[in-house]
């Protein structure tokens, strides 16, 4: 497929913004239950708003995708069918839950609306957070579905898909996180940093994971099936067309296959490796800017590997 | 249920490419249309086209055979494109079985065409909507036109009557017969995609003549006469006088 830099700055950027947001309301959860040191909550109103600007920044760059941008809101339509019309729905929901948790914290509007039996107590905050957490999950479903569930794609055909949306998107907000934490509560920095490194451990073995199962696969379909002639070795002469088409420039990425291992050794490098230890020895902030630059290069990645079955029409221009 | 559909006859096509040439003119003024083509006069020439005719070499010289294959949207009965589309756009009609795109509903985020195994889904680059194969919607139900008339341009501009078009899901119309005694195939069948569109097979007619064909063994008592002299075993009268 062509990688298009719209939806890999959608599908990045709001990964960030999601897993930012599961991180605040992580250490929420842990003060909670006095496992961490209670934080101000002018960090949850800070992270909120930085959450909420990569989610905003997401949004404005998937509009760039569209023929028809003023026409976008009439993609929450088939939301029974389409996993793209749930991300459109879930997105803004998920982008109104870290507002108002945001704006809870930063009014100072939090009252205790009920306490668990072990004492601990429930506040607007908490409901907001769970239904946040909650719409952030789904929002990561949403997105990864809408590259798994296209079955004819077998790169992107795998549970593999989604998890890893999740563990990157996850990974990256909680190392965000953990930069933002350095100066804004420094007494959680040191568990946020914790769950980073675990994330991207994560994160690396889930996309080593996809990596190898995409090594192994083998095309369903094969031009005797495309064109439905039973002969080992057919050979396309022409394609209809001498100067390309949509169907030349869409499904292709238009780059060499040695240019494709290199984006991913780069992208391993970037996003796993490198952050790992930028975390180990401290540096978050640029753990942040190394793993982000990494996951745009996955990202293409991701997309340049998946191999459309109809490149089997265009094989040859004349 | 009505399927509407094509069946293309792969050993007739002569890839004349007079069904893209129809097919263009029709829908680029007409419902569909336009079609636009950018630089169509240039050196990299690009355009929307709804059905393209390519062409395959099967086989290793001399053993060879160039099979023009024409290729559009087939209309699938489970269409994978359809249920993929955020804003119902992209729709299959219940009456006909035709799947077709909504222009003023579509906002060209091209997810139906990556949905599509075929590559049968064109954007206009200057419209900025997804453009397929209408069946000629516009053309075969027009009471205005002849009867006769009332068929996809592909099909009325065939030189060959390689394209058949008709109801896939009428046992007695001509295009379920065809596919029935013809062999007709559905592509990439592995998807399960079960495009109503059907290919009928290269073939090749041959006369095979056995021997009791040519010495009348079904009359063993000569009613009609004697067996034609000489026998096929005895020299004939080119070896008797070619020596």
């Amino acid at each position: 497929m062509h990688p298009a830099f719209s939806v890999i700055f959608l599908t990045t950027l709001i990964g960030v913004g999601q897993g930012l947001f599961l991180a605040l309301f992580t250490v929420e959860s842990y003060a909670a239950f006095d496992l961490l040191p209670k934080q101000a909550s002018r960090f949850y109103a800070l992270g909120s708003l930085v959450a909420l600007g990569f989610l905003v920044a997401g949004l404005i760059a998937s509009f760039f995708h569209l023929g028809h941008p003023e026409r976008a809101w009439r993609s929450a339509a088939k939301w029974r069918t389409s996993w793209l019309s749930r991300e459109v729905i879930v997105l803004p929901a998920f982008m109104g839950a870290v507002f108002l948790y945001g704006a809870a914290h930063f009014g100072g509007f939090n009252p205790v609306l009920a306490t668990l039996p072990s004492g601990a107590p429930v506040n607007v905050t908490a409901i907001l957070g769970v239904a946040g957490t909650a719409l952030a999950f789904a929002l990561f479903i949403c997105t990864g579905m809408i590259y798994a569930c296209l079955r004819f794609l077998q790169e992107w055909h795998t549970p593999l898909t989604v998890i890893n949306y999740i563990l990157l998107g996850g990974a990256s907000g909680f190392v965000l996180t953990t930069a933002l934490a350095a100066f804004a509560a420094p007494g959680v920095a040191g568990f946020l940093g914790g769950w980073a490194i675990i994330l991207t451990t994560l994160a690396f073995i889930g996309r080593a994971a996809a990596l190898l199962r995409n090594a192994r696969l083998r095309p369903k379909s094969t031009l005797r099936t495309a064109i439905g002639v039973k002969h080992p070795r057919i050979v396309q002469k022409a394609q209809g067309a001498m100067g390309g088409s949509f169907n030349t420039r869409e499904f292709f990425h238009g780059r060499t296959a040695g240019f494709l291992r290199q984006v991913k050794w780069v992208f391993l490098l970037m996003a796993f490796i490198l952050p790992l230890g930028l975390l180990a020895g401290g540096f978050a902030a640029a753990a942040f800017v190394a793993q982000y630059l990494g996951l745009l290069a996955e990202r293409w990645f991701f997309f340049a590997q998946a191999n459309h079955p109809q490149n089997l029409y265009y094989q040859a221009v004349s | 249920m009505t399927q509407l559909a094509l069946v293309i006859d792969l050993n007739v096509c002569v890839g004349c490419h007079a069904c893209v040439t129809s097919c263009k003119e029709w829908n680029t003024s007409g419902q569909a249309g336009p079609l636009t083509d950018f630089n169509p006069y240039g050196a990299d020439p690009t355009g929307t086209f709804f059905n393209r005719v390519q062409t395959f070499e099967v086989g290793e010289f001399p053993n060879t055979e160039t099979v023009h294959f024409p290729k559009s949207c087939l209309h699938c009965e489970e269409p994978p494109c359809v249920p993929v589309c955020p804003t119902g756009a992209s729709y299959k009609r219940k009456e006909d079985g035709i799947v077709l795109v909504d222009y003023d509903k579509c906002i060209g985020c091209k997810y139906c065409s990556w949905a599509c195994p075929y590559g049968a889904r064109e954007i206009d680059e200057q419209q900025k909507v997804m453009k397929k194969c209408t069946l000629c919607v516009d053309r075969i139900y027009d009471q205005s036109l002849p009867e006769i008339d009332r068929k996809p341009a592909c099909v009325k501009a065939c030189p060959t009557s390689a394209r058949l078009f008709g109801d896939v899901h009428d046992p007695d119309s001509e295009v379920s017969k065809a596919i029935r005694e013809s062999g007709g195939y559905q592509l990439m069948p592995e998807w399960g995609t079960q495009p109503a569109n059907h290919y009928l097979p290269r073939r090749k007619t041959q006369l095979r003549i056995f021997d009791d064909e040519l010495v009348r063994a079904d009359n063993p008592l000569k009613i009609e006469g004697r067996l034609p002299k000489p026998a096929k075993s005895e020299p004939s009268l080119d070896d008797v006088t070619s020596w």
